[in-house]
């Protein structure tokens, strides 16, 4: 299905740091069967713990124990360790803010996410971000962004500066269909196109913003054949498979390792609502039936079981292992305490600057001077 | 009369004015299926179809452009952008087109446009979704900005709106959604520009708009009980054009003024109230004009900072009793004060 002006998938380069990484083991290792087997079962281990871990966040949204706006990746876990894996840990990751599954799975602690999740100082924002707003920069995770697009001019840049400074890592930016109709997406895409800048833009395609479709949205529905209008090789593969995923998102990454952006649509399904508080209603029973039967964690478990690489048994194991393990984060986050309000100024600007603003809402400019005594009885 | 919520009054308003006027119709994103992300527009695609409820695709400044465009050839689009953080992608389509097309080509078209827009904060959204930016459209010759804290108005100033022949921002709030008052049956518009003085006092003159005067009539009533104080109210409804004269009379009243604003402090638009009666009443003023606003940081989303952030109804107490204090006028109830 790729497009394919300009393709040209160079071999990818061996990575400048060859951590033990589930991505650099399953670059180096491919071939063989075994590896592609345990990298199945790594990627099931990972869409279970995803799966959980949004369960968990869902029920402490309800117990108000997480506040503002929080959209699952529920349906989504397929494609978002399919992507990860094919990252090396050098790489860059932007993404929106439906990205709790990405910083998990770009390996960063469980606790530390829940704890951002709610609004604690040990979270990976320290509390000042929330759902919408994860950020590790030992993980070269630069950030959800709460503005839909908000993020894609932002990779475009960090992949101008991997350029500038030729070194040999690359930019991941994730965005959702409804994203690919505002203006910066067109702006960035050309940008990328014409510089030649090494970045993968990656569609999570779940049909929906919010409650429009991507058909009513989107004059091109195919969302991936925009990248013609700027000769970007792009293609469109089923996220409901992790190593299809993968294997699409590695021969894209090596194409932008290559010096040319590229453009991965990566078909889901939104299990729920756009986020935690919406019921979903506009969607009809038929249609909810049919997404419930595309849930990436049923198939993939089938497949596994079908193919004998899991067991059923070993299937509650590892279900068991994710909840615990998200049960975990939910109590470390719980007993992280909240930032201090002294911490209130700490963050407006990255030096000390001279009259900055360290006002309290009730706090006047200047002191009013007191009344004199004799005269109080005016 | 009826009582009904602040929501309610814009919905049944909307509707009214469709069924009025077929020029006037309605664009933005979620607002047909979905309702509304707000639920103002809810049932109105069933009611009026597609054509005039007009879902859009996430490109706030393609839509936005677009009903400027509609609205240079007479059609009367109401645009709803979902919360006014998002408006900033539109900026350049209200600001250098909407605001500019009447003068730039010496009156030769008229943009008459309402863009409706929640600003609010104090829901945990964080950095970028917890702005009161409605100072950016004041700012702008040829820009309306309303802004009614009550459902009353939110009816009177959406009918002025939209019968109106320039651009409107016209600021809802999310707090005040849920907000209940009386509502005239009859459609009467208000007049664009004006601020109502909803409480008479004599103690000092408490100014703010959108849901801060909705605050400062809470404030005012908590005070008349605690403090036997009597302060007078000022909702100043419209943030452009502003009304100067009633903010000038009252102070020239009661010598005294609390202007309590959701944004930040610095520049914002207390600023310009607070110069509007250092100008026009400094000879009258007894204290100096004190503004209670957002603290000026990027809004944190943990909760104890986002509180610590947000002006309370306690800051704006503190704000009114250090300023009587500073005048030496009696406040508390009688032997209370030492
Ligand atoms: C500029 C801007 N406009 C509107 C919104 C409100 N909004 C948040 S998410 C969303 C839908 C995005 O849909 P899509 O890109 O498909 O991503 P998904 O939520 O499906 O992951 C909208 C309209 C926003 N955050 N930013
Ligand atoms: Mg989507």
């Amino acid at each position: 299905m790729s497009t394919g002006q300009r393709t040209t998938v160079a071999p990818p380069k061996p990575g400048a740091h060859q951590t033990n990484t589930l991505a650099v083991a399953a670059e180096h290792l491919a071939s063989t069967d075994t590896a592609a087997e345990k990298r199945s079962t790594d990627f099931y281990r990972q869409m279970v713990f995803i799966r959980r871990f949004e369960e968990r966040a869902a029920r402490a949204y309800t117990q108000a124990l997480i506040g503002g706006y929080c959209h699952l990746n529920l349906g989504e876990e397929a494609a978002v360790v399919g992507l990860m894996a094919a990252l090396r840990p050098t790489d860059y990751l932007f993404t929106n803010y439906r990205e709790h599954g990405y910083a998990l799975t770009r390996g960063i602690d469980p606790n530390r996410v829940m704890a951002e999740l709610f609004g604690r100082s040990d979270g990976v924002s320290k509390g000042w971000g929330g759902s919408m707003h994860m950020f590790d920069l030992e993980k070269r995770m630069l950030g959800g962004y709460g503005i839909v697009g908000g993020q894609i001019p932002l990779a475009t840049g960090a992949a101008l500066a991997i350029d500038y400074r030729g070194v040999d890592e690359i930019v991941m930016c994730t965005m959702g269909d409804g994203t690919t109709n505002i203006g910066a997406f067109h702006e960035s895409l050309n940008i990328a196109a014409l510089w030649d800048l090494p970045i993968v833009y990656v569609v999570i395609n779940n049909r929906l913003g919010m409650a429009t479709t991507v058909d009513k949205s989107s004059a091109e529905p195919e969302l991936y054949k925009r990248a013609s209008s700027y000769r970007m090789a792009a293609e469109r593969v089923d996220g409901l498979d992790p190593v299809a995923v993968f294997e699409a998102a590695q021969r894209a990454a090596a194409t932008a390792r290559s010096g040319k952006p590229f453009l991965l649509e990566v078909m889901t399904e939104r299990l729920r609502g756009h986020s935690v508080v919406d019921p979903g209603k506009y969607r009809g029973a038929e249609e909810i039936a049919l997404t419930q039967e595309r849930d990436p964690l049923v198939t993939f478990a089938a497949h596994l079981v079908d193919t004998g690489l899991l067991t059923e048994h070993e299937i509650t194991a590892i279900n068991d292992d994710a909840v615990s393990r998200a049960t975990a984060a939910a109590v470390f986050a719980e007993a992280s305490p909240f930032p201090d309000v002294s911490t209130l100024f700490d963050y407006t600007y990255a030096t000390p600057v001279a009259n900055d603003s360290h006002r309290l809402p009730g706090q006047p400019l200047f002191e009013p001077a007191p009344f004199p005594e004799q005269e109080a009885t005016r | 009369m009826s009582i009904m919520t602040y929501r309610q009054a814009l919905h049944d308003t909307l509707r009214s004015e469709m069924h009025r006027d077929p020029d006037v119709f309605l664009m933005g994103e979620e607002i047909g299926l979905f309702d509304g992300a707000y639920k103002i527009t809810a049932g109105m695609l069933d009611e009026f179809g597609e054509k005039r409820v007009r879902d859009t695709a996430i490109a706030e400044e393609g839509f936005t452009g677009a009903a400027i465009g509609a609205a240079m050839l007479g059609l009367r689009p109401v645009v709803e952008i979902m919360t006014i953080n998002f408006s900033l992608l539109a900026l350049d389509q209200i600001v250098n087109h909407a605001a500019k097309i009447y003068g730039m080509f010496g009156g030769q078209a008229r943009v008459p446009l309402v863009i409706r827009t929640p600003g609010g904060g104090g829901q945990q959204l964080g950095a970028t979704h917890s702005q009161n930016i409605e100072l950016f459209y004041a700012f702008v010759p040829g820009m309306k900005v309303l802004a009614p804290s009550t459902p009353a108005d939110a009816k009177s100033m959406m009918l002025a709106a939209i019968r109106d022949d320039d651009p409107v921002l016209f600021l809802e709030n999310l707090s005040l959604y849920n907000t209940k008052g009386e509502v005239p049956d009859d459609d009467i518009p208000a007049e664009i520009g004006k601020a109502a003085v909803t409480r008479r006092g004599s103690d000092i003159t408490l100014i703010g708009y959108s849901r801060m005067a909705y605050v400062a009539a809470q404030v005012a009533e908590q005070l008349a009980e605690s403090d036997w104080l009597d302060i007078e109210v000022i909702d100043l409804r419209s943030l452009r054009p502003l009304d100067r004269e009633t903010i000038v009379e009252s102070v020239k009243k009661t010598h005294a003024a609390v202007i309590i604003e959701d944004d930040w402090l610095t520049y914002g638009i207390g600023a310009e109230i607070a110069a509007t009666i250092s100008d026009g009443a400094f000879d009258y003023l007894d204290a100096p004009v004190r503004r209670v606003a957002m603290a000026e940081v990027p809004m944190p989303y943990s909760k104890p900072l986002e509180t610590a952030a947000l002006p309370s109804t306690d800051d704006v107490i503190h704000a009114i009793r250090q300023t009587l204090d500073a005048v030496g006028r009696r406040r508390y109830p009688m032997g209370e004060k030492s």
